[in-house]
């Protein structure tokens, strides 16, 4: 499938782009509706970004390409895992292809760039994986929309929980890329696990695409801790695992990691290194829920491997943005109708198995779970449910209006409780 | 060049500047601004590099560093829009100092080294100094005041800068002091032989390049309304490089058309594929082996034939 | 005690993969004056190459020698192909070298994706080695050994060979070998393609524990360029110190001040450049 556009009429679209404004009243609500799908197809998280695709496109190929009479066209742009080509195709696709609204990126910083741009023009930008906090906290722009997604610090907040009262550690040291999306997982962890009564020993920050961890691998073998808290994406993921195995820390001391570190865009192409690991999150390919199953067979079905995060996150955003176009008979111009629409779907088929909205901040509620990477009888590392924690929104047990008092999770603020 | 020809393109050049909303509309008007913004990067490379013979690699630095400091100033200080803009370019000369002060002893291949380095540096700070700079997330606001917020007002507040900041460079460089420079690129040794100052004159060259490309910077945080360490990265001094070598290196408005053809090309490319850099790196050969000096000067050299033969048929 | 002896080994086995990249480099800038700039993408083709032929034949080795073959010949392609069109120019040499660069980023970008990719290390080096109290991946120790005794065999080839010898003439005058008869157009192939082979060698080797993705060209070709320049042009000696020093830095410099880890590098680099242009054991032709 070639990687710019889903379906033939993008060359039409690129036409009709450069035929000028008159041609733009001629398509109005009976043309296409067109999808700006922004994905990292190179850089860092190069691997995750074709998920991203896949996992949107999957849904569209399942479900016929057609709202409403109105053809479907997706239009996908790389990202490069940077924010300022993110900004950049952003633009691209908003003025030069016309698209009514945009989906997609994966990594906060790039999202952040593009919700600002979106910020001053009111074009709706839908982000199941972008997950910076304050996008549906402090800092709500109304035509930002977290559909099938969720935020930073919501989901290793049941981690840090579990590592204290089940596992019993009590000196975390956090290892983590060095931006917003990192900062905010690690501050969620480690505000409960200090809480609870736990020490956070040491807090390492590096930057994205790291290709040596070798000098924070040996601060952690000599700091003392009793488990290490894990935050990274992409390849940065798949360098960690691989080198926390070579130097021979796997196996001494226990790895927990941020959902995305044991991701199977990450974990696919490792053995026996990536096994045992403790992630959390609301996504859990090996969770026996039937509509996850049937899912995942679904996934391996039509692109030879098993789902990852981002493949579902696309895949239910794809759905979701469906339902709401559905209701609305397709006119996606109308913004306003649209955004609040989009707002109040209740995405009953959800592959998690169970219904999943919007709580009154825009931010979806989830079981999460804890899981660990298993190898399948097939030799195929995969997550597998140990532990539920029901309905964790992202303000975990604290009042929201009370939460949103405290800064936002930064380098400084990690919620560390003294 | 005839005064009279001279005049008429400069007459014609300013039409079609201010013709540009017009012709290319919409989303074609914010790249036409785009182009000026790193044509006046490339005629700042231009100076450095065509007249005087130094290759830089870290005009996009140097130039990004005024991007930074007005976001910051503007969106971080909450400071007023023009002193930030002024603050931007300040800190971009001074980086052109000291960057200056450091360079002014090599030339050749370690001159083009020591500029990466140097860029290098500006781009590890901009990552790292995250309180300051953001990081990896970088600084993003909009700080172009409000009667600049649409996209026709920006290109001509654009072109007007433009045309000033080129009108400046052009005096600069064909003032005895830009002559100066261009002696110095063609012999170092036999200008000091002659007594110039040859330290001296680099230093202020080098100076003066930076402040124009500070000001191009500072018009670029207008434009984006964004700056991540990509704007201080490797990449930008590349291509501000390229643009100035393709389009005709010591031939100042050669630059001008090496930005255009750079950033038109690469969207209209990157519409029906994704190898734009293939194309961009062939086209880069292809100059080096067949026209070195750039797209302008081939032209010129050709007219310059033209003439000749002409002149010897008579 | 442990931690820096750790940090010793982790900033001596980067400084031998950063050695078999430079010397490469340094032997094509000191002979023939030419900055290349491809240099860090002829490391990435190889090492893309590398985990292509390990995976198909299941083994590291033909994949390292496949490597090494591979930009050995790309590299004289780009040097007969491309290169003596624009001799005698430096800078040119120096642009048309980043235009190749470009070109074969992008056509990597097309064979291999944009994935991170991983070069299959052989099971016995797989995992942990216990040396005394420490544990240290045995692979990282393998490539500090291979960077080793790639110094011994480049010094032994320049200087006991006859081709060494006009290398290292080169070095100091090439006219002269010229002048005396020697076709110094075939020494500089040679050379070229030697060092395109360390390249692509470095590619496969450090692909196998820093992995391959798109921009790891730039970044191995920026470290190069500091060793360099500390090391001083067309010296083994000096490209070996200078691996050390900038291997050293690297690492130390992440764990002492991460703020600055860029700084620490290029910093010396640049005062180097501006203060001693030949580095510290560069000679003037």
């Amino acid at each position: 499938m070639d990687r710019r556009s889903f379906l033939k009429t993008a060359g039409i679209g690129a036409a009709s782009a450069a035929a000028g404004p008159w041609a733009h009243a001629a398509r109005a609500q009976s043309g296409a509706i067109r999808i700006g799908l922004l994905s990292p197809l190179t850089g860092v998280l190069a691997a995750g970004g074709k998920e991203l695709v896949e996992g949107f496109e999957l849904y569209w190929k399942q479900a016929g390409t057609k709202i409403a009479g109105r053809d479907v066209e997706v239009i996908v742009e790389d990202d490069a895992s940077n924010p300022d080509t993110a900004l950049q195709k952003a633009r691209r696709l908003v003025e030069q292809r016309d698209v009514h609204f945009l989906v997609g990126n994966i990594l906060a910083n790039t999202g952040l760039a593009v919700s600002e741009y979106v910020r001053g023009n009111g074009v709706p930008y839908f982000i199941p994986v972008v997950a910076a906090d304050d996008l549906t906290q402090r800092k709500r722009i109304p035509n930002v929309v977290r559909v099938a997604g969720y935020s930073a610090s919501q989901m290793p907040r049941p981690l840090a929980d579990y590592a204290f009262n089940r596992k019993k550690a009590r000196k975390v040291v956090t290892v983590s890329q060095d931006y917003t999306f990192g900062h905010e997982q690690c501050g969620g962890f480690a505000q409960v696990f200090t809480e609870l009564g736990g020490t956070i020993v040491q807090q390492f920050w590096h930057p994205l695409n790291t290709a040596d961890f070798s000098p924070y691998l040996a601060q952690i073998q000599a700091s003392g801790a009793d488990a290490v808290f894990a935050m990274e994406t992409g390849a940065d993921a798949n360098r960690f695992i691989k080198q926390y195995a070579d130097f021979g820390i796997k196996g001494r001391i226990p790895l927990f990691g941020a959902m995305n570190l044991t991701d199977q865009s990450v974990i696919r192409t490792l053995g026996a290194e990536c096994g045992g690991i403790i992630s959390s999150a609301h996504f859990c390919e090996g969770s026996d829920t039937p509509a996850t199953g049937r899912f995942v067979g679904q996934y391996e079905k039509a692109y030879g491997k098993l789902p990852s995060l981002y493949g579902f996150s696309h895949y239910s955003c794809a759905m979701w943005l469906a339902e709401a176009m559905k209701r609305i008979s397709g006119k996606v111009e109308d913004r306003a109708i649209f955004l609040k629409t989009v707002n109040g779907v209740t995405l009953e088929n959800s592959p998690l198995g169970r219904p999943v909205k919007l709580d009154s901040y825009g931010n979806p509620i989830y079981d999460v779970y804890i899981r660990e990477t298993k190898a399948r009888p097939d030799g195929k590392y995969w997550n597998v449910p140990i532990e539920v924690y029901p309905s964790v929104s992202q303000f975990w047990k604290y009042n929201p209006e009370e939460y949103m008092k405290q800064p936002p999770y930064s380098r400084t603020f990690q919620g560390i409780k003294k | 060049m005839r005064p009279g020809t001279r005049l008429a393109l400069v007459i014609a050049g300013l039409a079609a500047l201010a013709l540009v909303p017009a012709i290319l509309p919409g989303y074609k008007t914010s790249i036409a601004t785009e182009v000026l913004i790193f044509a006046a990067l490339a005629m700042s490379v231009d100076i450095l590099a065509g007249y005087t013979g130094r290759v830089t690699l870290c005009h996009g630095a140097i130039f990004g560093v005024a991007t930074y400091v007005v976001l910051h100033y503007v969106t971080v200080a909450g400071g007023s829009v023009w002193v930030g803009v002024v603050l931007g370019v300040l800190a971009a000369t001074l980086t052109a100092v000291v960057f200056a002060l450091l360079a002014i002893r090599t030339s050749g291949v370690y001159f083009i080294l020591l500029t990466l380095a140097l860029g290098m540096i500006v781009w590890g700070i901009c990552l790292r100094w995250t309180s300051v700079t953001g990081g990896e997330n970088g600084i993003r606001g909009t700080v172009r005041p409000e009667w600049l917020a649409d996209r026709v007002h920006l290109y001509y507040f654009t072109a007007m800068c433009f045309v000033i900041l080129a009108w400046l460079m052009w005096r600069f460089v064909n003032s005895p002091f830009g002559l100066t420079l261009k002696g110095i690129r063609e012999s170092e040794s036999r200008m000091r032989t002659l007594g110039y100052n040859v330290p001296l004159h680099l230093f202020i060259g080098f100076t003066v390049s930076g402040f124009f490309a500070g000001i191009a910077g500072a018009l670029y945080a207008f434009f984006n309304s964004f700056v991540s360490p990509s704007t201080v990265a490797l990449g930008q001094s590349v291509e501000g490089l390229l643009m100035a070598i393709v389009g005709g290196a010591g031939t100042l408005f050669g630059a001008i058309i090496g930005s255009a053809l750079l950033i038109a090309l690469e969207n209209f490319v990157s519409l029906y594929t994704e190898r734009w850099q293939m194309v961009l790196g062939f086209m880069f050969i292809v100059t080096m082996i067949f026209a070195p000096e750039g797209i302008l000067g081939k032209a010129r050299s050709l007219l310059a034939r033209l003439r000749d033969r002409r002149e010897g048929a008579g | 005690m442990s931690m820096t002896a750790f940090q010793l080994l982790n900033g001596a086995t980067f400084a031998a993969l950063l050695f078999v990249v430079a010397s490469g480099f340094t032997l094509i800038f000191g002979l023939m004056r030419i900055v290349n700039l491809a240099h860090g993408a002829l490391y990435l083709f190889g090492g893309y190459v590398g985990v292509s032929v390990a995976t198909w034949t299941g083994s590291f080795f033909p994949g390292a020698l496949a490597g090494a073959a591979a930009i050995a010949a790309i590299g004289f392609a780009i040097d007969t192909g491309l290169l003596r069109f624009v001799k005698g120019g430096e800078l040119r040499q120096v642009l048309l070298t980043l235009g190749v660069a470009f070109v074969l980023n992008d056509i990597a970008l097309v064979i291999w994706g944009g994935d991170t990719f991983s070069v299959p290390v052989p099971e016995f080096l797989e995992g942990p080695a216990q040396l005394g109290s420490m544990v240290y991946p045995k692979y990282r120790l393998f490539v500090l050994v291979v960077g080793i005794a790639i110094f011994a065999g480049l010094w032994l080839l320049l200087q006991r060979t006859r081709l060494g010898a006009l290398i290292r003439a080169g070095v100091d005058d090439a006219e002269t070998v010229d002048a005396m008869g020697v076709d110094i157009r075939r020494v500089f192939i040679y050379t070229f393609m030697l060092g395109s082979a360390l390249a692509g060698l470095g590619g496969v080797m450090g692909g196998a524990f820093l992995t391959l993705y798109p921009t790891a060209d730039s970044e191995i070709l920026v470290f190069s360029l500091a060793v360099v320049i500390i090391g001083g042009q067309g010296s083994l000696v000096g490209a070996a110190v200078g691996s050390v020093f900038v291997g050293m830095l690297a690492t130390f410099g992440q764990v002492w001040f991460p703020e600055l880890a860029y700084f620490v590098i290029f910093g010396p680099m640049a005062i180097l450049l501006a203060f001693r242009p030949l580095g510290l054991f560069g000679r003037a032709a």
